[in-house]
């Protein structure tokens, strides 16, 4: 299991990193917010890193991808988070790239798979019901008609569902098997509404009434619940490391922080109360970086075992959320009165923690996966 | 087959063919051999198996053959190391001298020091205990006040060391003490070894809060030790002592590894004590019991991080800086918390009413306390991460 970045990931990350402070910075996401730009991220943004290959970068080449194994996402997401970057590679790409290569058909995944890559289809995943991540209690429902489906039900949090192409619905058929649908934007039936969230992204409640879809649109004829819990797995791996950038960047700030402001004549950061409590961070914040490697070490092991991937993820997922609570907080509370004004960073970094943290699960759901998934 | 190949080959079966199948065991903690003057061995395969690799010279596998080590390279140790923990051997024996002094002595010693202390102590006839802190030297280390005063061709030393491990089991301590001025105070300080017997020393052990330790107070009561033992240069021993103390975060990691019966293991105590739990307090208890168990786990992946990063001869200085802060603040609060979940099964003391590992971990919970004191307090740990790896300034 390799708990530190291989040559390959270091130089992904390098130019992860030269291109988002290039061209996302924290400002591009302040300009989205302020502009109120409905798909949540800049499109020019986003057509840059379909260039740059991110979007094919975990997908076998003869899905068309670079077959680079999903490590690769580790050092993206974790500069994604240090630069805001906001983009639909999370939602369209790991999650409705992730459902369709573990789900769908040969067919289904030729036609899908590389306009998916190319960005000419922008999906987003439609799953949540509850305001907290709940993936086993679907109550959306599908029903078969003809040789078709017909779903109905609401899905109330769908992240980036606005001018996307199209959803991956999750669904619950007879006998309480799960199904993934693949629902288009222009079908009768459906109706979103838009939610403005704290991080000022992209999210909508779905409705979905009487939805007719043909039987190709059910993304292979199995049930979905393994390869939903292990796509997810995926997404849950990529907040971690997302959260963990933020937090990093959060925590460098503060640490620069408390070397240039003077109070009492001398840099606070000379103030031993403030030192440890860094100190402390610094600490919680290694715990994090080792536990979300070994996730994605975890995630790319053939032929891997459920259970320790289920554990190791959660176990990222809850570290990287604890540490984004504590390192925001904290952050803010040293930076006093600048770190509470809308003008600085931080409270944009504050609100994109909080939205991930909730986001596939929070630190309680995680606790009580990793516990359900320990080894006797 | 390259070289390092035939001589993993060889060591393997080496090892297979000179290893007592008992010192293949885990090793309970009574059972732990220590080099010395009065090395006791319990049966018969423990003093096999140290005289065995005492013969080979891997007692100090990577110390030159004529100081009495194995001169084997970093790779041949690394080899040596793997199959030894393939086949489970025990360490033939525990030696602080071997981990922390051998070094030390190696690097700074004269070639007659050298050709003096290293052989008995790769030989393992001498078992060395450390002499740094004082009552009134702590966290403070530099400002210790145990003097050895010039007089003719021996140094004159009084005073008093304190916490040192099994002092009233060692035969020469390496110490520091002060032979120059307090201001500035590292300026003054020198390193020397001397023998245990000499006439004027006298050992008390210390009991803690967890009963019987291997801690003891020793003092020095014009104390007569040759000039010839003093280590490196007069007044230059502040470094050197530096240098020890790197150390000593290997010699704690090879000591641990060794020491594995006074491991406790929280889902051990949570299957017998909360395996099914009714009410919402005890739920609550079984969650911070999760959390413990997930802290626990991020460290373990931490320490094989650190092994990793330093392979990949990356920098691991700060990882290396929380290791000791976290890992014994962690075993303190899983104790904290299996007082609450066992209740007055963690709280006694001997006797009746008990089983043993109960009683053990009664001992473990109250000597917790001592581990994020020893070696380095977490306060002392807190102020190296946020100096020397955060940057941040130092108060005015």
């Amino acid at each position: 299991m390799s708990l530190v970045y291989n040559e390959d990931q270091l130089q992904l990350q390098d130019s992860a990193r030269d291109f988002l402070s290039a061209r996302s910075p924290a400002s591009v996401q302040r300009a989205i917010r302020d502009q109120d730009i409905a798909a949540g991220y800049d499109a020019g943004v986003w057509q840059s890193m379909l260039d740059l290959g991110w979007s094919a970068v975990a997908f076998s080449e003869a899905d068309g991808g670079l077959d680079f194994g999903f490590a690769g996402f580790a050092p993206l997401f974790e500069e994604i988070g240090r630069h805001l970057g906001a983009s639909p590679l999370l939602s369209s790409i790991v999650l409705c790239g992730g459902l369709i290569e573990q789900l769908g058909s040969e067919q289904q995944r030729q036609q899908r798979l590389p306009q998916l890559i190319s960005g000419e289809l922008r999906l987003a995943l439609a799953l949540e019901e509850n305001a907290r991540h709940a993936p086993e209690a679907i109550q959306l429902e599908a029903r078969r008609d003809g040789d078709g489906w017909v779903l109905s039900g609401e899905k109330t949090w769908v992240a980036d569902a606005r001018e996307a192409d199209g959803w991956l619905v999750v669904a619950r058929e007879s006998e309480g098997r799960c199904g993934v649908f693949h629902v288009r934007a222009d079908q009768a039936g459906v109706q979103t509404s838009a939610r403005s969230m704290i991080d000022s992204r992209n999210m909508a409640a779905l409705r979905l009434d009487q939805v007719r879809v043909a039987a190709d649109d059910r993304l292979g004829s199995n049930d979905a619940g393994k390869a939903l819990d292990l796509v997810l797995d995926w997404g849950r791996a990529c907040l971690a490391a997302e959260l963990l950038g933020m937090s990093e960047t959060a925590f460098s700030m503060t640490v620069e922080y408390l070397k240039t402001r003077v109070q009492f004549g001398v840099p606070i950061g000379s103030f031993q109360a403030l030192q440890h409590r860094a100190a402390r961070l610094y600490a919680d914040l290694q715990l994090a970086r080792s536990s979300m490697m070994a996730a994605f070490a975890q995630l790319d092991r053939p032929g891997g075992d459920d259970r320790e991937r289920r554990r190791l993820v959660s176990l990222a997922k809850w570290q990287a959320g604890q540490v984004a609570q504590r390192v925001s907080n904290e952050a803010i509370q040293m930076h006093g009165g600048i770190g509470v004004t809308d003008e600085y960073d931080l409270g944009l970094f504050l609100k994109r923690m909080r939205m991930a943290q909730n986001q596939l699960g929070n630190s309680d759901y995680h606790c009580q996966r990793y516990s359900d998934n320990r080894s006797a | 087959m390259n070289e390092l190949e035939v001589f993993r080959q060889e060591t393997r079966a080496w090892l297979e063919a000179n290893c007592p199948a008992s010192m293949r065991t885990p090793m309970p903690s009574d059972e732990m051999v220590w080099g010395g003057r009065t090395v006791e061995f319990k049966h018969e395969d423990q003093r096999l198996w140290f005289e065995r690799m005492r013969d080979k010279g891997w007692f100090c596998p990577d110390w030159p053959v004529e100081y009495g080590g194995g001169g084997l390279s970093p790779q041949q140790v690394a080899i040596l190391d793997a199959e030894m923990r393939r086949l489970h051997c025990r360490p033939p024996q525990i030696n602080l001298g071997i981990w922390m002094l051998g070094p030390v002595l190696l690097e700074f010693a004269s070639e007659q020091q050298k050709q003096q202390f290293l052989p008995p102590m790769a030989g393992g006839e001498i078992r060395w205990c450390q002499g740094f802190s004082e009552p009134n030297a702590g966290s403070d280390l530099a400002s210790l006040r145990t003097s050895a005063v010039v007089d003719g061709e021996d140094f004159v030393v009084n005073g008093t060391k304190i916490w040192t491990s099994y002092g009233n089991k060692s035969d020469w301590m390496y110490a520091l003490v002060r032979t120059g001025p307090m201001e500035p105070k590292q300026a003054g300080i020198s390193l020397i070894v001397l023998d245990m017997a000499s006439p004027g020393v006298t050992v008390s052990p210390i009991d803690l809060i967890s009963g019987k330790s291997s801690f003891c107070q020793v003092f020095f009561d014009n104390v007569r030790v040759p000039r010839s033992q003093l280590i490196g240069e007069l007044n230059g021993g502040w470094p050197l002592g530096k240098a020890l103390l790197q150390h000593e975060r290997s010699a704690m990691s090879k000591f641990s590894e060794s020491a594995l019966p006074t491991h406790f293991d929280l889902g051990e105590f949570l299957g017998k004590y909360l395996a099914s739990p009714q009410t919402t307090a005890e739920t609550v208890l079984q969650q911070r019991a999760v959390v413990c168990l997930m802290q626990e786990e991020s460290f373990r992946l931490t320490n094989q991080r650190i092994y990793q990063t330093l392979r990949a001869r990356q920098d691991a200085s700060g990882l290396m800086a929380i290791a000791k802060l976290v890992h014994t603040e962690q075993e303190r609060s899983k104790f904290e918390l299996l007082l609450e979940i066992m209740g007055n099964h963690a709280m006694g003391w001997q006797g009746e009413g008990f089983d043993q590992r109960e009683l053990d971990l009664t001992g473990a919970w109250l000597m917790s306390f001592a581990q994020t004191i020893a070696g380095g307090s977490s306060e002392v740990q807190l102020n190296v991460i946020a100096k020397r790896v955060l940057g941040l300034p130092e108060a005015k």
